[in-house]
């Protein structure tokens, strides 16, 4: 296929990561997407999990909240929030968390709480919800979002949740033993963290990115691979089945009442 | 021991001003109806407890209702900002609030560690985050048995909790199925306990025994309230309004026009309204 947007190809991107096997936690928007897309295609017997308590749901369309009764609907169970967060998450059952980020770092730490000071916010954002925990006890984490100046910033305001900090071995050194982000997937790029600095490298450029796109649109100097990668184009049972699911969604949420 | 009463009368009994309140529901099951009698009746002072404040705090926020706000998501789920809530964090209107921001996980805890009977909540959590350092009440502990450091909070202890449940038995059981969220825990870690549901039924003889149930002596008022949980949802019941959160983000957005919709839509309404919100998303 050669006529995709770049957040379609993000998306599939995205879902590409994913396996028939894995257990992951889903944050809501960009995730949800590309979770439920690897559910629709190669990783069928993928678990979604998302942190209103359903495990292994399978939603025909994609919920506009973390809460959707058609997530609940289509679970192999529900569970309380308590017991979600307790036996499921923090228990180590959950191999991959998949999040967005309001403002991202190179290090993976992101803020989803506060523009400027906490305390006389500049702009007081929603917060960290499940992500801090998600964070730390998930196996490894994924992280999408589009790439933009004011969102890959050089510092965050606010450690929401908590990435590879300054780097390193700073996640052992506070005695954090899961993996923690290993992968970013961008509209324009894939990125993994370099093996020692633990600073997210581009690996791959989507089709039609340049570098220079890459680093005009992130607010830190772009490291990048000795040897950039052209990540595949979307193929059409990959494309068909995103935009089906879209078109589904859309359709089910104008069919809502009005008013 | 539950009581029947209407709405009025099991508010105004339990609700009194300067109370700690927790209004829950995970999305699904949010008792609006409930919060809408809380405005109507002028109570003041509340400090609110509620993982994701949502829509019904944004509203008992920006009606002046609340001193203080503990809480882990402060959005419009699927929508946005809670910008009612954000104008009295930013811009102290209609007045100042004090903010105690947790994370979902050490939320659902602090709930469950009420429920408990228990002081605190403790648990493998905020390893690397700031919010350590805006929230005096979080602390560590360490193990005595490993030396692991691990998170400490106070469990939420609501002097009354608010739920919406699907049925009542004609005895004052709560049955509560779909995404239960904390509210099991919200209701048995409150001294009071207030729910409103849709129905009352004779019993729940033949149901399947593993159902999500508070016992009749754990609850002192119910009300019976259909479409109490609108714009939010009840399984089985009716769909969520995904119309009426995304048009909350254009009314919370402007002071006069929110002062407007809660004067029509709360102030001179009653808890009868709430059938004719959800007839058409049964």
């Amino acid at each position: 296929m050669t006529d995709f947007t770049p957040t379609e190809m993000m998306t599939i991107a995205a879902a590409r990561a994913l396996g028939n096997d894995d257990v992951c936690f889903v944050g809501i928007g960009a995730p949800s997407a590309a979770c439920n897309v690897a559910r629709l295609t190669h990783a069928r017997d993928i678990t979604l999990i998302y942190e209103s308590g359903t495990i292994g749901t399978a939603p025909e369309v994609l919920p506009l909240s973390i809460g959707d009764g058609e997530l609940c609907e289509t679970a192999l169970c529900t569970v309380s929030v308590p017991e979600m967060f307790r036996y499921w998450l923090m228990g180590g059952r959950i191999d991959i968390g998949f999040l967005g980020a309001a403002q991202l770092d190179r290090f993976g730490n992101i803020n989803t709480t506060v523009i400027g000071d906490y305390h006389h916010p500049k702009v007081r954002l929603p917060g960290g919800g499940g992500a801090p925990e998600i964070a730390t006890s998930c196996g490894e984490i994924f992280i999408t979002l589009k790439q933009a100046t004011r969102s890959m910033v050089n510092k965050i305001d606010f450690f929401t949740s908590f990435g590879h900090g300054e780097g390193g071995d700073h996640r052992q050194r506070l005695g954090i033993t899961t993996k923690g982000p290993t992968l970013l997937i961008t509209d324009l790029a894939i990125w993994r963290p370099d093996p020692e600095t633990k600073e997210f490298t581009v690996q791959s450029l989507h089709r039609g990115v340049t570098r220079q796109m890459v680093q005009d649109n992130c607010g830190w100097a772009v490291q990048f691979a000795d040897s950039l990668d052209e990540t595949p184009g979307p193929t059409a049972l990959e494309l068909g089945t995103l935009r089906d699911l879209q078109a589904r969604t859309a359709a089910a949420h104008a069919g809502a009442r009005h008013g | 021991m539950a009581e029947f009463l209407d709405l009025r009368e099991a508010v105004a009994r339990n609700l009194k001003d300067g109370d700690i309140v927790a209004f829950e529901g995970f999305t699904h099951l949010i008792p609006h109806a409930a919060a809408h009698e809380a405005i109507r009746q002028g109570i003041k002072d509340l400090t609110l407890i509620r993982m994701t404040p949502d829509i019904i705090y944004d509203q008992m926020i920006g009606m002046g209702l609340a001193k203080k706000v503990v809480f882990s998501y402060a959005g419009n789920p699927g929508v946005g900002l809670l910008r009612r809530m954000r104008d009295a964090i930013e811009n102290h209107f209609p007045r100042a609030i004090e903010t105690i921001e947790h994370s979902h996980s050490a939320m659902a805890q602090a709930y469950e560690a009420g429920a408990s009977g228990l002081p605190m909540a403790v648990f493998r959590g905020y390893k690397g985050a700031d919010l350590p350092k805006v929230n005096p009440e979080i602390k560590t502990v360490t193990c005595p048995f490993t030396g692991e450091e691990l998170a400490a909070i106070p469990s939420h202890r609501p002097d009354v909790s608010f739920i919406h449940a699907q049925k009542a038995s004609a005895k004052g059981d709560v049955l509560i199925e779909g995404i239960i969220g904390v509210q099991k825990e919200a209701a048995l870690a409150a001294r009071r306990v207030v729910v409103t549901v849709e129905e009352v039924v004779p019993d729940f003889k033949g149901l399947h025994p593993n159902l999500c149930i508070l016992p009749h002596w754990t609850i002192d008022a119910i009300a019976v309230v259909p479409g109490g949980a609108h714009p939010s949802y009840t399984h089985g019941y009716y769909a969520r309004d995904n119309a009426a959160y995304l048009e909350w983000d254009k009314i919370s957005a402007d002071r006069e026009l929110f002062a407007a919709w809660m004067k029509d839509n709360v102030l001179a309404a009653g808890p009868e309204v709430f059938a004719g919100r959800v007839e058409g998303l049964r």
